[in-house]
């Protein structure tokens, strides 16, 4: 960040030496404006990515979506917001200090009497409420109230599946991103130092992929008690080796080329060569690759969780859901609803992924 | 040559127009030339003049439809070529008319015998197999005289020397004794006295089968010596042609007379007789070694630098010549301690023979070194001033933003680029533009000593004049000792003023610059000189085929 403070002779910021104008030349170079265009070509991964985009960035706010307090509730002048701040009952003339349950029906009487109102969310059920009035035992088929129907708990699906929704695609890009950073060491490493190094790493690699690792998940996952970060952190374990490959033939080729010599002869550090002149290069196989690894990111906790060897046991997530599905043969909303997402979910991933491949394919240029 | 009906090949009005992206380049304008049997003919430019397009478009081998041609029409024998349907040009290509390549490595299926390549066009055209097939594969061989044909049928394209390479690559052209041999700078990969020998087969060949020739080349020595007729292509307008002799003699266009006055010219400064010793090395080994067994027990050496000693001094500019493999290259990177090597490496009166990586990194200031290919050696993700200031950062630490820019400046304007232009990227520069930029790096240390590994050798002939003379004004202004590593004689002539002539890792002459080019002793260097000035081959056995 150093140069954006930097000033030229005359006192004029030079913005071409600046980070911004180094984006914005990136932005307007011919190589990235042809990629951009390759990418808008393929209208199917074009189109994927937004409807992908736009239900991701919706389910961020899946707290205004689905849950069980209200977004905004009027009582006696003032105005709360449950969504936000946990309000005793007692501040709204009940008995308990604890917090107040909005969808308790005296809760809701005690606000109505005093002239307050309360406005729901779209789906006034969060991920772990129980729905006490079903009408029939839980699972209960879809209804006016539950659209997806309910779990075996009584729980909302779909609630329960914007919330997994989230909870997958965030699970896989952190996921995707730390296997990623490690991914692309480890190949940077091999491919620049090659030799023995190559060598012996890529026996290490060779035994570690060999590793039966859901077993060995699963093994872990019954001594420890997984959480979110420590699934992350197992996961991890294996998810980076798939980078691999592909950097360091990037670096086995980019070492050799002329000007990394010439910078070896003007004495540059191998660690400053690596960033500055061979990265770059690694980095467009890096960036095809990993739509796809996001994918496998979030089949790989889909798998644990349907096993019943994921998430904790209550949080939302769409393994557990085509679990219920297999366990409730007679209540087929559960199994096509979680088909259905996770299959949409996958398929746009796949699409998308096949457009990055055709913006960074060369060979794509005379179409 | 008589009457128009009886020319090859009538080409009126040619363009061609390559389109990507919506955007339209002229690649070529407008050209008109025609060929009789029999002839010669030969189309010279610069790179990017649209000499190889030309060519192409006769056999309509360019990638529809991103090239189109808007106006022109070719004639082969009288049959308009343009807008044939695939049967005919079936026909004429491989068939009616051959076609050699630049660089026969990658012309050559690497996964296929000898044999099976040159057969295969004979069973594509002729239908010829087995006994018979193989006959006439020997019978090409032999014409082409690959020596040992026999033995040589069942190797792979990696087991030939590239002169045999390219000479595997005539046998297939020649194997349907076609009427129209075009050959795109044959020998322009090739060693200086293994295109003497491709050059002087060519010909011979063409005389013998009455065969015509269009040959595309940068060189005006090959031309000379070989084209009964001459185009000159600028832009991608013939601006000039003619018959060989009368267009040498008295050319008539501003820019042919340009081209034959480009020759690297001038003569290599002579430093003082008292000029301190930069570099110097005694008795210098490279050696690879050979692995074999399931011990890697090194059972032999690669001996890639064999025994060499040399003395650079101040503003002095030794020489080091010889074919492709010798051993130059990888003299200088020993000398500069990018390789391991083995002897003393005395650099301005030091040892650096053990000196660690850190250590040197020190001295890297000093010792400095240009690349042969200037669209290799510059990132493309960097711009000019990124990539001058590179080694600023590393060795003057103590510069900040402004001084770096102020010292990438005048590194730039002593090369003869514009200041301005150094927040571009170099794929908006030419090639000798971007050479240019190469030596500014380097440049931008102030070394003592600068490896030119073979600076000119990608660049056309008159930018490399323009190099030649601006690597002399630099030395004279700096005192700079240079290592200057070429292959070609002609540019080594007007820079160095010792030489070293080099052959499989050892060296086969030495001397100062005038006695070696005057008065040649060992009969290699007598033929590397015939070979370069003169394109006349050697007697067998002193130079490798």
């Amino acid at each position: 960040m150093r140069a954006l403070v930097e000033k030229t002779p005359l006192g004029r910021i030079n913005w071409e030496a600046t980070w911004i104008g180094r984006v914005n030349k990136a932005r307007t170079s011919p190589i990235n404006q042809r990629r951009w265009r390759n990418f808008r070509a393929n209208s199917r991964g074009y189109w994927a990515m937004w409807v992908f985009g736009v239900l991701f960035f919706v389910s961020l706010f899946a707290e205004f979506i689905a849950n069980d307090k209200p977004l905004l509730v009027t009582f006696e002048g003032g105005i709360y917001f449950p969504v936000f701040v946990a309000y005793p009952e007692t501040d709204f003339g009940g008995d308990f200090a604890t917090e107040a349950d909005y969808r308790d029906p005296f809760v809701q009487e005690l606000i109505e009497e005093k002239g307050g109102t309360i406005i729901w969310p779209l789906i006034p059920y969060s991920y772990d409420t129980i729905n006490l009035d079903l009408p029939v035992p839980a699972p209960a088929p879809p209804s006016a109230e539950n659209w997806l129907g309910t779990d075996d708990q009584g729980r909302d699906v779909v609630a329960r599946v914007i919330y997994g929704f989230r909870i997958s695609v965030l699970f896989g890009l952190i996921l995707t991103f730390f296997a990623s950073i490690v991914g692309v060491a480890v190949g940077a490493v091999q491919g620049y130092f090659g030799g023995w190094t190559d060598l012996i790493g890529q026996r290490l690699i060779e035994i570690w992929s060999s590793v039966p690792s859901l077993y060995l998940i699963i093994i872990i996952a019954a001594v420890i008690e997984p959480t979110f970060w420590i699934l992350l952190g197992i996961l991890l374990l294996f998810q980076w080796v798939s980078l691999v490959g592909v950097v360091r033939a990037e670096f086995l080729r980019g070492r050799n080329l002329e000007y990394v010599r010439a910078a070896r002869a003007l004495g540059l550090r191998n660690i400053a060569i690596i960033f500055k002149h061979v990265l770059p290069n690694a980095m467009v196989a890096t960036l095809t690759f990993l739509p796809f690894i996001l994918n496998s990111s979030i089949t790989a906790l889909t798998a644990l969780d349907f096993l019943g060897f994921g998430l904790p046991p209550g949080s939302p997530s769409l393994g557990e859901l085509l679990a219920q599905g297999k366990n409730n043969l007679q209540a087929p909303w559960l199994g096509f609803t979680g088909f259905i997402v996770i299959a949409a979910m996958l398929s746009l991933l796949v699409f998308v992924g096949e457009a990055v491949r055709d913006a960074f394919d060369p060979r794509k240029t005379l179409q | 040559m008589s009457g128009a009906d009886q020319k090859l090949v009538e080409v009126r009005d040619l363009s061609v127009v390559f389109t990507q992206d919506g955007n339209e380049t002229l690649a070529v304008d407008k050209i008109s030339f025609d060929l009789a049997e029999g002839e010669t003919l030969a189309l010279v430019g610069e790179s990017g003049s649209g000499k190889s397009v030309s060519a192409l478009s006769l056999m309509q081998l360019l990638a529809y439809p991103a090239a189109s041609h808007p106006s022109g029409s070719i004639l082969y024998r009288g049959k308009e070529v343009i807008g044939a349907d695939e049967r005919t040009l079936m026909g004429i290509r491989g068939n009616e008319i051959s076609m050699i390549f630049q660089e026969p490595m990658t012309s050559l299926n690497p996964l296929h015998t000898i044999e099976r390549q040159v057969g295969e066009v004979l069973a594509v055209h002729r239908g010829l197999r087995a006994e018979a097939a193989r006959a006439r594969v020997l019978e090409l061989l032999n014409k082409v005289g690959l020596q040992n044909a026999e033995s040589r049928l069942g190797a792979y394209p990696h087991e030939l020397s590239g002169g045999q390479r390219q000479r595997v690559m005539i046998a297939m052209a020649l194997a349907n004794e076609p009427r129209l041999l075009i050959a795109d700078e044959p020998t322009t990969a090739l060693d200086v006295t293994v295109q003497a020998q491709i050059l002087k087969l060519l010909k011979s060949l063409s005389r013998e089968m009455g065969m015509s020739m269009l040959l595309i080349t940068h060189d005006l020595g090959i031309v000379r010596k070989m084209a009964d007729r001459v185009c000159v292509m600028n832009k991608g307008k013939i601006v000039e042609q003619g018959e060989t002799t009368s267009l040498f003699e008295s050319p008539q266009h501003d820019y042919t007379q340009h081209l034959l006055n480009s020759e690297p010219k001038g003569k290599p400064l002579t430093a003082r007789p008292d000029a301190p010793e930069v570099m110097s090395t005694d008795n210098l080994k490279v050696w690879f070694p050979i692995k074999k067994g399931v011990l890697k027990r090194t059972v032999d050496h690669v001996k890639a630098v064999d025994g060499i000693s040399l003395k650079v001094r101040r503003g002095h500019t030794v020489g080091v010549v010889g074919e492709s493999g010798s051993g130059k290259t990888t003299l200088g990177l020993g000398l500069l301690r990018l390789i391991e090597s083995d002897g003393p490496i005395v650099f301005m009166g030091q040892h650096i023979e053990d000196d660690g990586w850190s250590d040197l990194r020190s001295r890297r200031a000093d010792m400095q070194i240009v690349f042969q290919d200037p669209f290799g050696s510059l990132s493309p993700r960097l711009s000019v001033a990124q990539i001058v200031e590179e080694g600023l950062l590393v060795h003057g630490t103590d510069l900040n933003y402004d001084a770096r820019r102020q010292r990438v400046a005048e590194a730039l304007e002593e090369v003869g680029l514009d200041p301005a232009t150094m927040d571009r990227y170099p794929h908006e520069f030419s090639g000798g533009q971007r050479q240019r930029i190469a030596i500014a790096r380097a440049m931008a240390l102030k070394p003592d000593f600068v490896v030119l590994d073979e600076p000119t050798s990608a660049l056309d002939m008159s930018v490399q004049a323009q190099i030649v003379d601006l690597l002399r004004d630099l030395q004279q202004r700096h005192d700079l000792a240079y290592l200057f590593i070429s292959h070609d004689l002609k540019v080594v002539r007007a820079l160095a003023d010792e030489v070293i002539v080099m052959r499989n890792g050892k060296v086969v002459e030495q001397g100062s610059s005038d006695q070696i080019f005057d008065d040649p002793r060992t009969d290699y260097t007598k033929a590397l000189m015939a070979a370069a000035f003169d394109l006349e081959t050697a007697p067998e056995g002193v130079v490798s085929s």
